[in-house]
């Protein structure tokens, strides 16, 4: 199992969910995750219900059978200070550099400076030892920019190469590279049964593949119950509707008679029994596409109750069913 | 408690959907010559370009002459539309009705090509090849964070100053967060026009300021640590690249100021996209309150994807009792699965043997008598599987009512002032222009539109 897992997907699909419920999923049985998000968004604390995350690892949840979550906001500001201070003992020139917008220069405008400190970050956290020479977490886990972007996000040394070409930017995008190209990394990739994230995973794929990064699994988010399949959808069409009236009479919501209320309830009945075939006919196109990828492909189902922190048990429990976790 | 699936009640509870917040009416809107921009913005995922293309659409076809400016369509939306060919300018969308005289155009914006054309236009041919060939320019340009955002409102701005439409509907970036799409432009016309620039061209200018002499101290230092990290080529390039623009613009704070003055003028409305979820939802709070706080006007929530039903006053609780009751009843002989729903003849035998006396459909059959469906050879037992299964369904979309009417109940608490729009889910994708002035339809409706029977 790959100690980096990287979730990417396009907006909407969930992937912060997923990475959440990933990282939990990892962190079972007495294993310590790292769930790291690099986006500024507060996702997870939103998800995890609590304040916003400050930069700084610490524990957010405690996974089933005793495992430790713990989770970071990466502060590509702080990330810069930091490891100006740490390479250059800075001190107070660090905070002019930021009074003159240097580092918001170099972590928001210079190309690929911001991506390098975020995956550098990340990396770093892979590596980090205790001092009996054990890693520190098992696994981190990170919840990436979307599928449009991750490619150029994780290929940080193309887009760095041209620019620095020396340099501790530039050794710091060489040492990143050789941990997210290595087996070490897995770029799991969130959509949904709809055409756009399905088109968006399949051009996401071919991109990672392009720029030689592990690409991992497909996960596909909020699938809805299955609650008829395709010979119960023709029978509907094909059903008279008296029949249909005398059934839910039967089950005893009123007459059967035209003008009955049990009557009245087949239209709205069969027309989203219709909708219901139009939209599995179209899923069923998506999940074709999917499973041409090649890939590794799971399926976590809608929550009736919608997403919270019991949910987002509920989803790591079925990724470790999956063995995806 | 009995069912009453009257008709006449579930119009009452579509209407209550719509109670507690104002409704938002976009006909007026669009049609109102006033109004000169339209911008739509919301968390990614949403629905934000259909909902651009939508509206430009309808904004054509009752007499106006429209330009929509999407950011990233759909390949298939794109085609219908005739702009899946990346050459920046507007082209007019076929097969529109101009009865009314509108027309409707349409550009997926290219960013790079926007960048190089503001280049090219300010520069002399000799200036403009060296910045178009300056690496620093070329990583900028392709795309790093917050140009997409500033070239979007630079082309807006552009396209507003040709005045050549009476409306433009501008989709906005799928940016990471709200935040971005307001503060890109400032970010990187302060940055291209800031003291950091000044320092890089000329040092000594800056720290001869007063206010600032104490950066004098280490200026050199400083351009030497950012040399150091950055590379020393790099800072080369960024200054080669800062010397050649900065002649040739009249102040890139200039123009972004002028594009944020020109979101806040009067012809200018916002609509604020979302779904029916968390997420979304919050997004969408968060950016009313961001478009109020720089004093943007905002004309209203456009919720997509709402669902409703033809049954609502059938609970998913009565639903799911009945599909129960359905399936009891039939337990003793059921160990077929759904293979029996293909196997007529033989359920058809053992339902008229083992069916225990309670099975509803003898007691409900007299009740039609003389139908031609009464002799309809489909068995009972496949029919009772079935309606068990349209019952589920139901219940499942109820439940998915439900969470939706708490999601937004949320947001109205919390901004009752903001109308909303409700656009009924589909189930499908958009990618024609007749599906999308189905969505125009149901946007200008003040209610979802529920599925009708029989439809």
């Amino acid at each position: 199992m790959s100690r980096l897992q990287v979730v990417s997907g396009k907006g909407g699909t969930g992937k912060t969910t997923v990475a959440a419920a990933l990282a939990l999923a990892l962190a079972t049985e007495g294993k310590r995750a790292l769930l790291v998000e690099v986006e500024g968004r507060q996702g997870i604390a939103q998800l995890f219900e609590t304040e916003a995350l400050p930069y700084e690892e610490r524990k957010i949840a405690v996974a089933p059978g005793g495992g430790e979550v713990y989770a970071l906001a990466i502060d590509p500001e702080l990330a810069l200070l930091d490891y100006l201070q740490m390479f250059y003992k800075l001190g107070s020139a660090g905070r002019a550099l930021k009074k003159l917008g240097a580092i918001d220069f170099a972590t928001t405008i210079a190309p690929g400076v911001r991506d390098v400190l975020l995956t550098g970050k990340a990396c770093e956290a892979v590596r980090r030892k205790d001092k009996s020479g054990r890693f520190t977490y098992d696994y981190v886990v990170m919840d990436a920019p979307p599928t449009g972007r991750i490619t150029r996000f994780l290929n940080v040394n193309d887009e760095v190469a041209g620019l620095a070409k020396v340099g501790p930017i530039h050794n710091q995008a060489q040492a990143v590279m050789r941990v997210l190209k290595s087996r070490e990394t897995a770029v799991h990739l969130v959509t949904l049964l709809e055409e756009m994230p399905v088109q968006e995973t399949a051009d996401g794929t071919a991109e990672l593949r392009a720029a030689r990064l592990p690409v991992g699994r497909v996960i596909v988010n909020m699938v809805r119950p299955a609650v008829l399949d395709a010979a119960e959808l023709e029978l509907a069409r094909g059903t008279p509707r008296t029949a249909l009236a005398r059934s839910l009479s039967g089950a005893g919501l009123g007459g059967a008679r035209r003008g009955g209320h049990a009557e009245r309830l087949v239209d709205p009945l069969l027309a989203q029994a219709e909708e219901y075939a139009e939209r599995y006919a179209l899923e069923e196109e998506q999940r074709a596409v999917l499973t041409d990828l090649g890939l590794p492909l799971h399926e976590l189902p809608l929550l009736a109750e919608g997403m919270d922190l019991a949910g987002l048990y509920e989803l790591a429990t079925e990724l470790r069913k999956q063995g995806i976790a | 408690m009995s069912p009453s699936p009257d008709p006449a009640a579930r119009h009452q509870e579509g209407a209550r959907h719509l109670d507690p917040a104002r409704v938002l009416d976009v006909d007026p809107l669009l049609e109102d010559p006033k109004t000169r921009i339209v911008v739509c913005c919301g968390a990614g995922g949403v629905g934000k370009t259909t909902t651009a293309a939508a509206l430009g659409l309808r904004a054509a076809e009752r007499g106006r002459k429209v330009v929509v400016l999407t950011i990233d369509p759909a390949r298939r939306l794109a085609q219908s539309m005739g702009i899946d060919s990346l050459d920046n300018t507007p082209r007019r969308v076929k097969g529109v009705d101009d009865s009314a005289g509108g027309e409707l155009h349409a550009m997926m914006l290219d960013m790079k090509r926007t960048f190089d054309e503001i280049v090219e236009v300010h520069a002399d041919p000799d200036r403009a090849a060296a910045i178009l060939g300056n690496p620093f320019y070329q990583s900028l340009s392709a795309g790093f964070a917050g140009t997409q955002e500033y070239m979007a409102m630079e082309k807006l701005g552009q396209l507003r100053a040709r005045d050549d439409w009476d409306l433009i509907v501008v989709d906005t970036p799928p940016s990471r967060s709200a935040l971005d799409f307001l503060d890109a432009p400032k970010r990187l016309g302060s940055f291209l026009d800031g003291k950091l620039i000044r320092v890089l061209l000329a040092p000594a200018k800056v720290g001869g300021r007063a206010g600032m002499k104490f950066l004098n101290v280490g200026m050199s230092m400083m351009t030497g640590v950012l040399g150091k990290v950055l590379g020393g080529q790099f800072l080369k390039d960024v200054q080669t690249f800062v010397a050649a623009m900065d002649s040739m613009f009249g102040g890139f704070r200039t123009r972004a100021d002028a594009t944020y003055k020109l979101l806040q003028a009067p012809g200018t409305a916002f609509l604020v996209v979302a779904v029916p979820e968390r997420d979304a939802l919050r997004e969408a709070a968060y950016f009313v309150e961001r478009l109020a706080a720089e004093d943007m006007p905002l004309a209203g929530l456009v919720l997509n994807r709402v669902h409703g039903s033809g049954a609502e006053r059938l609970s998913a609780e009565r639903a799911l009792a009945a599909a129960e009751n359905l399936e009891d009843s039939r337990i003793v002989d059921q160990d077929d699965g759904k293979a029996g729903v293909r196997n007529s003849p033989d359920t058809q035998g053992s339902s008229d043997s083992l069916e225990p006396t309670a099975h509803p459909s003898s007691e409900s059959a007299p009740e039609n008598p003389g139908t031609p469906e009464s002799a309809d050879p489909v068995d009972e037992r496949s029919v009772d599987r079935l309606t068990a299964g349209l019952l589920r369904l139901h219940a499942e979309r109820m439940h998915l009512l439900a969470r939706e009417q708490r999601t937004r109940d949320r947001f109205t608490a919390r901004h009752p002032e903001v109308a909303v729009t409700e656009v009924a889910a589909l189930p499908g994708d958009v990618h024609d222009l007749a599906g999308l002035r189905d969505i125009g339809a149901r946007l200008a409706t003040r209610r979802p539109e529920l599925p009708e029977p029989g439809a």
